[in-house]
């Protein structure tokens, strides 16, 4: 029995080496891809091939989620607000949601399944095909060529992204109240464009976008320049960008919102 | 072996930990010529290609290229010193989102300036050098294993290299691209005046192509000489190695108690 003590302590003694010896290894790679980043900076077009990838071809799906999002909001809204007889203010719980909380959150958590997954399964086969180790031995870094423009590419993106989320959103809103529901157009708009600050909900919007951004992709290049160099190694470094990017945000966005919006409006 | 050294390893020691890898390798590489590292898997052959490429550093010992101890090199000197130099690998290592143009141009983008349209004509050139110039628009996952192979070895010779290293450039090859491929090493050996080593276990196939082989067995070099003083020889590993034997000096069994005892046997039927 006490043997099995030892052995379970020294199993949780060597999880802990291990995670900080990672976090070690990530901070360092993170500084590495920072200083390396004026190569990407440089050659320009080839950040721009990687935001069609990991950008452009994620808007198919943070549209469609948006509408729906912003349609779900625009009924449940409706629904609660019509018992106070406001129902006119559904078009700023509706915006406020969105351009505050959730066009941020589910755009990023959608982009780190989608493009994060994508990014970590790219890198780590490059890295099980021997392809970054033939980049090292024709003498070009593979973090400068290959890492930093993906990072990049993500960091751009992501506010984009999270833009396209929150309009398609209050769109949908707009078609479900307005449109189906019969709520006054006018102050559907009127009470939205009172109500939302440029510079309280839509700048602490875009800035919380640009944080999660800049996670969410560093994990993914993280995670697949890490990965061991196997199919078993790839697929655990897929998964564990979804869910560490995914506890990341959520975790983020707490400690973003208290400090953008404690005690205020 | 008296032309000009290209490369020299004097007293290699590489440990993993505390296991030694490689044991006190010497080694000169003249140039012009095509170099064997043979040795059964897991001997350390890869090992020694990463030591010469400046992939790993050695515990003790030196690689030198072109004079230049690789591992006192920095990495600015370092990269500099693989313009100069190139590997092959096991499977090609292509990149597969880029065509099989783009990855023989690859280099020449990032390292030189010349204008696009001259770009064009050198891939051309590289790529009918294997063969492959009408295959220049295909992208990698349609090319087959011995194709791959040629279009890694157009790619590797894109800046016309001093040294090239193959990594198992015939494992898992028909025998027809297998011959292609031994030739190809031959060929452009000779017309660029490159030093090239192949790294293998295919001792048919490199015999036939190459001017000098070492055998490495347990860390250490255990033979070396011509083909024909290979082929030749009476020792009693290269002996074995050569001639493909299941049992000799590399023993058959994993090392183990005796049969009798793990099968519990009483001493009088052991």
């Amino acid at each position: 029995m006490p043997r099995r003590i030892v052995i379970g302590i020294r199993g949780i003694g060597h999880r802990v080496i291990d995670s900080v010896w990672r976090l070690g290894r990530a901070s360092r790679f993170f500084m590495l891809m920072l200083l390396k980043s004026t190569t990407s900076l440089r050659r320009f077009n080839l950040v721009i091939r990687e935001i069609y990838f990991t950008g452009v071809l994620s808007l198919i799906i943070i549209v469609v989620s948006g509408l729906f999002v912003g349609m779900v909001l625009g009924l449940q809204g409706y629904e609660t607000l019509q018992k106070y007889g406001s129902e006119s203010a559904v078009g700023t719980l509706v915006a406020l949601s969105l351009v505050r909380e959730l066009g941020p959150v589910v755009a990023a958590l959608l982009f780190a399944s989608r493009a994060g997954s994508a990014i970590t399964a790219e890198i780590g086969l490059m890295k099980a095909t021997e392809q970054l180790a033939a980049m090292e031995m024709m003498a070009v870094d593979p973090i400068a060529r290959v890492v930093a423009p993906r990072f990049w590419a993500g960091v751009i993106s992501m506010p984009f992204l999270a833009a396209m989320f929150s309009t398609v959103g209050i769109f949908g809103g707009y078609l479900v109240t307005v449109v189906l529901i019969g709520v006054d157009e006018g102050s559907f708009w009127s009470q939205m464009q009172n109500t939302v600050d440029f510079r309280y909900d839509i700048v602490n919007g875009v800035i919380k976008t640009c944080v999660f951004g800049v996670a969410v992709t560093a994990i993914a290049v993280f995670e697949g320049y890490d990965a061991p160099p196997t199919a078993e190694g790839v697929s655990g470094a897929t998964t564990r960008t979804v869910v560490t990017s995914s506890l990341a945000i959520l975790g983020l966005d707490f400690i973003l919102t208290a400090f953008m919006f404690r005690g205020m409006s | 072996m008296t032309s000009e050294t290209l490369v020299e390893i004097n007293d290699l020691n590489f440990s993993y930990g505390r296991h030694a890898i490689l044991k006190g390798i010497n080694m000169t590489m003249p140039r012009g010529k095509v170099i064997a590292i043979m040795g059964g898997s897991g001997c350390g052959k890869t090992t020694l290609l990463r030591l010469i490429g400046g992939a790993v550093a050695p515990s003790s010992g030196y690689v030198k290229i072109a004079g230049q101890v690789v591992h006192e090199l920095s990495r600015d000197e370092l990269f500099q010193m693989r313009r100069k130099m190139s590997m092959l690998f096991q499977f090609g290592a292509l990149f597969t989102d880029l065509s099989v143009f783009d990855n023989v141009a690859f280099q020449m983008r990032e390292h030189t300036n010349l204008p696009e349209s001259l770009i064009r004509d050198l891939v051309l050139m590289k790529l009918n050098a294997v063969g492959l110039r009408g295959a220049h628009k295909l992208m990698p996952a349609e090319l087959s294993g011995g194709m791959a192979r040629r279009v890694a070895l157009a790619r590797s010779i894109a800046l016309d290299p001093l040294l090239i290293m193959y990594d198992e450039p015939f494992t898992g090859l028909d025998p027809i691209s297998l011959s292609v491929i031994g030739n190809l090493i031959r060929r452009l050996t000779d017309a660029l005046g490159m030093t090239s080593i192949v790294v293998t276990h295919d001792v048919q196939e490199s015999l036939k192509i190459v001017d000098y082989v070492y055998f490495i067995s347990e860390g250490v070099i255990a033979a070396h000489g011509t083909p024909t003083e290979v082929r030749e020889s009476i020792a009693p590993f290269v002996h074995q190695f050569v001639h493909g034997e299941e049992d000799g000096p590399v023993p058959f069994h994993y090392p183990a108690e005796s049969y009798a005892s793990d099968l519990r046997l009483r001493s009088s039927f052991a």
